[in-house]
């Protein structure tokens, strides 16, 4: 309808900011940041197999335009992979933290982080913590990083 | 397993046990995880929007700069030759002041008369017993590098007499190099290669630090562009030549497309600069540093295998010619060669760069030798200003405006033509300091971080050897002992680029009310995201990402229609003079970068002050290479108030700086920044 062109364009200009070489190719490992940037939350599992997709039958490490176009532009016409609810994302803080006390241990985050669902690599870590840890307790008070986080966007 | 499956786990209180269920542990870390990816994402995303804003705006003002200084200068040509038959006596058609002879001579290199000015006039100058800057020996030796980089880090200021002295054994001493310096490595000894500095000392001090102060047993390649844009250009260079003055065969420096007077003139810190270096002295200092800039070697060639130089190629690169040029005759970019037969080879005046073609008859004592010819001045240019792509084949460099975009298949016909087996080169800045392209053939190396702004970018050096591959260091200069977090960098680098970006479209407002409106018949005020997106392309001339950066530029109605007045409303030019029609100080800021090199042009002693009938013809020359009309009228108006002290001359710094633009959240943002 009326969406695809604009959703066409969207991409496109999203696409071209990291095409370096402007060739109409971005590298592979870009393309979670700009599926991300487009508004979408995939999890690591779903990006892998949207990558799949748009992957050339032998995997060259570049994505080219032609191939992304239509199929983000699919997921973005279903809504697919919508961004997690800010209640929903206090909700599961308060799983990991079930004395209710306010706050996860740096030791906690870590291991939940680094352990659990699908976890983060070293430097993933390191960036989380150093945005989310107040340097006294040494521990992450979530709601007041959740509404500061929240803000910044 | 669906992050979206916790939807549904609603925010009921549950026991502490029944939290503790692995499922919804499992459950809890993929909500979190999942969040944050998107969010350091994103993060990611903007921050290279907002090197795309800076880089763009650069590259269109690199571009736009060629454009007015090629006409700017072509024109003053016309007035050099036409000064010289006015003298001669001969039948001319316009009438030029002699002045003008003087700014011309100054400009195309020393004449005669200063080439007889040499070292003995500068020992004569005295360096007063108060002075507490460094004090350097002739002939220099290695514990001079060491004061001169103890001093600066002190921030001291090196007295003009031994700037003046550096500089001119430097020019001795690279006359003597051959356009390529050619080096070898050996198992022992490494050579490091570094980029782009553009002023930036604290980089310099941080290479010096990780790698070592150049010796016989360290080698450094200086791959160009050491000035302009940092507020330390002058140390850099002195740094640079007196380490080259103590090590010649293992300091090399190439020359960049910076390391020409010309451009040094766009750069407001220049100017600053040559005030604290002494203003008696600035224009000497400039005048000699012109001169070396054309001495610098072309380029470095390393173990007969590796081509370092500054920008890249073109397809008809032809290393041997560049071997044999007259390297010294390349004066600027902005000075191509002049046809001097009569001006009828009119193909000759059409160059790669976008110029006016300005045809003009011409008789004049300058002789041919004193020029390159048409194509060994270009292949100059290819090699200061190229940049390679992914695309195949070599076009124009329409983003500079010089030079060419080269692809792999130019750089493997080249380099096999040549018997090489890797090009290294800088120009372009990297965020990690390094890039490598055209299947391992191409390497950039930026040696400059936080280029654009801090956090931007790191900085990079490349070391080689001759057993093994060559290796990268990355490093970043940070204000604070601790990085902060990338939010913070992040917020930091796009509020500064969206500024910019927001004085650029002020600039362009009348231009774009107009496009709006023509889309806009039923003068709703709105338009659609892609009219606006459109129109904001278009007028602008800046390839960017409209769409995503539209929530910071306008405000859009519930129907995702942009109100397009929404980026006009914070901000504002201020004016001095109520009275002047805003089209006439919209064009003033538009180009008052363009002005200010036609200024530094004009006012030939550096004063800052140039005459009332200075500041009309000045005008005239601008409205003719813009094909503006402002009335002769206004202009004068504006001309008699700025002069306040009504002495007949004005001072243009501060007419420049009496137009900036203010922006109405710009307090509140700070404040907000000040506590992240």
């Amino acid at each position: 309808e009326i969406l695809v062109p604009e959703f066409h364009k969207k991409i496109k200009e999203a696409f071209e900011v990291f095409d370096h070489e402007a060739n109409n190719t971005v590298d592979v490992r870009e393309i979670g940041t700009i599926v991300r940037s487009l508004g979408c939350c995939p999890s690591e599992g779903e990006l892998h197999d949207l990558i799949a997709e748009v992957e050339e039958e032998e995997p060259t490490g570049y994505i080219r335009f032609e191939k992304f176009l239509p199929v983000m532009t699919e997921v973005l016409l279903e809504r697919r992979y919508r961004p997690i609810p800010e209640d929903v994302l206090l909700r599961a803080f308060e799983v990991l933290d079930p004395f209710k006390r306010g706050f996860l241990s740096k030791e906690e985050l870590i291991k939940y982080m680094t352990e659990e669902g699908e976890p983060f690599s070293q430097e993933e870590m390191e960036e989380m913590l150093s945005a989310a840890i107040d340097p006294e307790s040494n521990s992450i008070h979530y709601k007041d990083y959740i509404t500061m986080m929240v803000i910044d966007e | 397993m669906s992050t979206h499956d916790l939807e549904d786990m609603g925010c009921g209180t549950s026991s502490a046990t029944q939290d503790r269920q692995p499922e919804k542990v499992l459950k809890a870390a993929l909500v979190i995880q999942n969040w944050y990816r998107g969010y350091s994402a994103r993060l990611k995303a903007r921050q290279r929007y907002a090197l795309t804003i800076f880089q763009s705006i650069e590259y269109a003002d690199e571009q736009g700069q060629l454009q007015v200084c090629f006409a700017s200068s072509s024109l003053l040509l016309v007035k050099c030759f036409s000064s010289l038959l006015i003298i001669e006596k001969m039948n001319v058609r316009v009438r030029f002041k002699l002045r003008n002879l003087e700014i011309v001579a100054r400009l195309f290199g020393s004449t005669s008369q200063d080439n007889r000015d040499r070292q003995e006039c500068v020992t004569l100058i005295e360096v007063p017993n108060s002075y507490n800057g460094p004090r350097l020996q002739f002939p220099l030796t290695f514990t001079d590098i060491d004061l001169l980089v103890e001093a600066f880090k002190q921030q001291q200021i090196l007295h003009a007499r031994y700037v003046l002295e550096v500089l001119f054994e430097t020019k001795k001493v690279l006359k003597q190099m051959p356009n390529f310096t050619h080096i070898n490595t050996s198992p022992s000894k490494e050579i490091t290669i570094c980029g782009d500095l553009h002023g930036k000392l604290d980089d310099l001090f941080l290479i010096f630090y990780k790698n070592g102060l150049p010796s016989e047993s360290n080698s450094y390649v200086f791959n160009g562009d050491f000035v302009d844009r940092g507020r330390n250009s002058i140390e850099i260079l002195m740094i640079l030549f007196v380490s080259f003055l103590v090590y010649p065969n293992d300091l090399h420096l190439n020359r960049g497309n910076h390391e020409d007077f010309m451009m040094n003139l766009r750069y407001e810190e220049n100017q600053e600069v040559l005030f604290s270096y002494l203003q008696i002295h600035g224009k000497k200092i400039l005048q000699i540093l012109e001169d070396v800039y054309t001495w610098l070697p072309i380029g470095t060639i390393i173990d007969n295998e590796i081509l370092v130089i500054h920008g890249g190629i073109s397809e008809s690169t032809d290393l041997n010619l560049l071997h044999r040029i007259e390297r010294h005759k390349m004066k600027s970019v902005l000075m191509p060669p002049v046809p001097l037969d009569g001006g009828h080879d009119t193909k000759s005046k059409k160059h790669k760069i976008n110029a006016t073609v300005m045809p003009w008859e011409v008789t004049s004592s300058s002789s041919l030798s004193e020029q390159l010819t048409k194509h060994e001045w270009e292949q100059i240019i290819d090699i200061l200003w190229s940049d390679p792509r992914g695309k195949r084949g070599c076009y124009p460099n329409t983003s500079r405006g010089g030079g060419c975009y080269f692809g792999p298949d130019i750089t493997s016909k080249v380099l096999n033509r040549f018997q090489l087996k890797m090009l290294i080169r800088s120009h372009e800045c990297k965020p990690e300091g390094y890039e490598i392209c055209h299947d391992g053939k191409v390497v950039t190396v930026f040696s400059a971080s936080n280029y654009y702004e801090e956090g931007s970018n790191r900085g990079a050096y490349i070391k080689l050897s001759s057993d093994t591959n060559p290796r990268f260091y990355q490093y970043q200069v940070t204000r604070t002992t601790c990085l902060r977090p990338l939010y913070q960098r992040v917020n930091a680098i796009e509020s500064s680029a969206i500024r910019i970006l927001r004085e650029r479209i002020i600039s362009r407002k009348t231009d774009l009310i107009n496009a709006f409106h023509l889309q806009d018949r039923t003068k709703s005020g709105k338009v659609s995201m892609s009219q606006w997106a459109f129109s904001m392309e278009n007028i602008l001339g800046l390839n960017l990402p409209w769409r995503s950066l539209s929530s910071h530029l306008v405000t859009t109605d519930t129907n995702g229609n942009i109100n397009y007045m929404s980026s006009f409303q914070d901000i504002h030019i201020q004016k001095p003079v109520k009275e002047a029609q805003s089209t006439l100080i919209e064009t003033l800021y538009r180009y008052r970068s363009d002005l200010q090199i036609i200024f530094n042009v004009i006012d030939s002693d550096h004063s800052g002050l140039i005459s009332m009938e200075e500041f009309r013809s000045m005008w005239k020359l601008f409205n003719r290479h813009y094909n503006i009309h402002i009335d002769d009228v206004q202009v004068d108006d504006l001309a008699e108030r700025m002069d306040l002290n009504k002495d007949g001359s004005i001072d243009f710094n501060e007419f420049l700086k009496a137009f900036y633009v203010v922006h109405k959240l710009d307090k509140l943002n700070k404040s907000e920044s000040s506590l992240a």
